[in-house]
């Protein structure tokens, strides 16, 4: 009853100075709103890298050579020559938890196409490799296993390779020099799109890896291994299988180093949750700042609302209101105020998010914790930041109050 | 004007008995090491409905006797029985609820709330008491009937003339029901016929049974008080009783002419 009364008396003092009022709660709006559209788009942001990681495939391996030390100089990953195709048979006979696996090898040549040229990345590749990518071949089919194993001419392109070698044309069926070799395309891969840093997956062409190791690299190794696990759980008893075999096989002894390295698709995609997870919580952070100075203009306000109306307090105080009282009408005006400005910046931050995310064309994730703690701590800042002038309003002297002009 | 208003629970307090006893009443201001003896032991008992005037130059102590009585104050020595409630211990919160339940306050300068209506400002001592509800409302609105002001309860306080306003703060210090009303110069800013009808007023309130403390420093008001007591340097100096004046009769002789004159 007396409650709904003062709450009753805050609203009118806040509806009579209603520009006031509005101004005074824009720096709430403003710093809501902030907090809201920056965890949003910062959460789209790192949704999106999610889904490019994933579009790797989230149980892939990969396996790089180590490095070799000579003489005390080390060199860095893929220096080492022991990697074999073996290895990959051996791996994929002896690990349970292996599902699929292609040796890679990987190189940069310039191709050849009619009056076209071209400079792209060789990738050599196993059969397996499209399967274990989650990378299909759109038009025309991939190469097979005996494509492999007889070392054939043929090689399947990116899009990015087809568009620039064979502009409105069909490549399927035609025939590309890589390094003056001739292979024949057999088909295109699908788009796939940038890669979680950027660079363009399409700008590629796949050759069987023997193919690339004798006519292309002039090797007899590998240069890696793409591997699926069984399943996405699999993941790390895979990385063990596969370090005990290649182990074995490289007569490594115990407590020698490795000479090679297993990276897990899902460790990249962590690493990068992890890099993106710093940078809402950055954004957020900064944007809190805007809320924070928004929460300073209420107690200003508020601290000038007091001094203004000392005489109405006296009056109050005389016909019988207790310093609780006064205390509780100020602060619930400063409530009232962050509590209406956190409201409406919460619908000004969905704005600018939606408006970002139509702008920026990836999904903006509107996160519901993100928004009730935005607003919790709006109301948060108006119980703290009104807190003072109504204290000082409510310990002030009824006699000297009354007299005050 | 209206009668129907039965304006204090004093029909609960029988007439006879004492409404407020001070005993030895001290108050002593400390400014460093500088020290004012406002007030150096001041004793009266006020029965209920008796009206008093309490009389005193600037600086005879009669505005810090008021804050204590209208509980505003603490004293530093001496006794102070309200309505059989010893005052003089209790803390903020509780002397809120004294002046809240027992005083009603009419002030020189009205002391009304801007921009907010006659009614409401009538209200406000029942929001404080917990009652500002549908019946409040409806006894906010006989307050200001009694007073003569039924029709105004919409009009703000800029919109009123001075004794209009005094009428407003005097409704309002009877909405509580209060067991004195403490009126401290009420008629300082207000000419003299305005002056007459608020006296008028406080008169009729005490025939019908309000305690009054009339503040103030001029004889011509103190005259309409059954009783006068006369402060100086922070003592009692005088307490007598007397005929008191009627401001009905007054007022009725006041002409336009003779405003200026009040004895």
């Amino acid at each position: 009853m007396k409650f709904m009364a003062i709450l009753r008396v805050g609203l009118r003092a806040l509806a009579r100075n209603k520009m006031r009022s509005l101004l005074t709660m824009l720096g709430i709006i403003i710093g809501v709103g902030a907090v809201i559209a920056m965890i949003s788009i910062a959460d789209g942001a790192r949704a999106q890298v999610q889904s490019q990681i994933a579009s790797m495939g989230t149980n892939i391996l990969m396996v790089f050579p180590g490095s070799v030390t000579q003489g005390g100089v080390r060199s860095g990953f893929g220096s080492i020559t022991t990697m074999t195709a073996d290895d990959a048979v051996a791996i994929l006979r002896e690990a349970p938890s292996v599902a699929r696996i292609a040796p890679t090898t990987r190189t940069v040549a310039q191709v050849i196409a009619g009056n076209q040229n071209w400079s792209t990345q060789i990738q050599g590749a196993g059969a397996d490799y499209f399967d274990i990518r989650d990378w299909p071949v759109e038009q025309g089919l991939p190469f097979t296993d005996l494509d492999v194993r007889s070392s054939a001419k043929a090689c399947v392109l990116g899009t990015t390779v087809a568009d620039n070698l064979f502009p409105g044309q069909d490549p399927v069926g035609q025939v590309v020099r890589i390094n003056k070799v001739p292979f024949q395309i057999l088909g295109v891969m699908k788009k796939k799109g940038g890669n979680a840093m950027g660079s363009d997956q399409d700008d590629i062409i796949v050759v069987p890896y023997t193919t690339a190791q004798k006519r292309l690299q002039g090797i007899s190794h590998i240069q890696g291994m793409m591997i699926s696990a069984v399943g996405k759980e699999q993941v790390a008893t895979a990385q063990t299988e596969i370090t005990q075999i290649l182990r074995r096989r490289h007569r490594i002894a115990p407590g020698g180093n490795d000479d090679f390295m297993i990276r897990a698709q899902s460790d990249i995609a962590a690493t990068a949750d992890e890099t993106s997870k710093v940078m809402t919580m950055l954004l957020g952070a900064i944007a809190s700042v805007s809320l924070l100075v928004g929460g300073i203009g209420i107690m200003n306000i508020m601290l000038v609302s007091v001094t203004e109306r000392i005489r109405e307090i006296g009056i109050r105080m005389a016909v019988g209101a207790r310093p609780g009282d006064i205390l509780l009408q100020f602060l619930l005006e400063a409530i009232i105020l962050s509590t209406l400005g956190g409201l409406i910046g919460v619908g000004l931050g969905i704005g600018i998010s939606q408006i970002v995310s139509k702008a920026a064309g990836w999904s903006v994730l509107i996160a519901p914790p993100a928004v009730a703690m935005a607003f919790g701590f709006a109301v948060a800042i108006g119980v703290f930041f009104g807190f003072y002038p109504a204290r000082k309003a409510a310990l002030l002297d009824p006699i000297e109050a009354l007299r005050y002009e | 004007m209206p009668v129907d208003f039965v304006p204090s629970a004093q029909s609960t307090r029988p007439p006879g008995g004492d409404i407020l006893v001070v005993e030895d009443l001290e108050r002593v201001y400390r400014t460093g090491s500088y020290e004012v003896r406002a007030l150096r032991g001041v004793s009266f008992a006020i029965p209920t409905g008796q009206m008093v005037a309490i009389m005193g130059t600037s600086g005879s102590g009669k505005s810090t006797l008021m804050n204590i009585l209208g509980c505003l104050d603490k004293p530093t020595g001496g006794r102070y029985l309200l309505d059989g409630v010893e005052t003089a211990s209790l803390d903020r919160d509780a002397r809120a609820s004294i002046r809240n339940s027992k005083i009603g306050f009419v002030f020189q300068s009205f002391n009304l709330l801007a921009r907010t209506t006659a009614l409401e400002n009538v209200e406000l001592p029942l929001i404080y008491s917990g009652e500002s509800g549908r019946a409040g409302h409806a006894r906010a609105l006989l307050a200001l009937k009694r007073v003569g002001l039924g029709d105004r309860a919409h009009h703000l306080p800029n919109q009123l003339s001075g004794g209009q306003q005094q009428r407003v703060a005097i409704a309002r210090s009877l909405v509580n029901r209060p067991a004195i009303l403490l009126a401290d110069e009420p008629t300082g800013n207000l000419d003299t016929r305005t002056s007459l009808e608020i006296l008028s007023l406080f008169q009729e309130l005490n025939h019908e049974g309000v305690t009054v403390l009339l503040i103030t420093h001029e004889h011509d008001i103190a005259a309409f008080a059954d009783r006068v007591v006369t402060l100086r340097d922070g003592r009692i100096t005088a307490d007598l009783r007397q005929e008191p004046r009627s401001a009905a009769s007054a007022l009725a002789m006041c002409t336009d002419d003779s405003v200026e004159q009040l004895s």
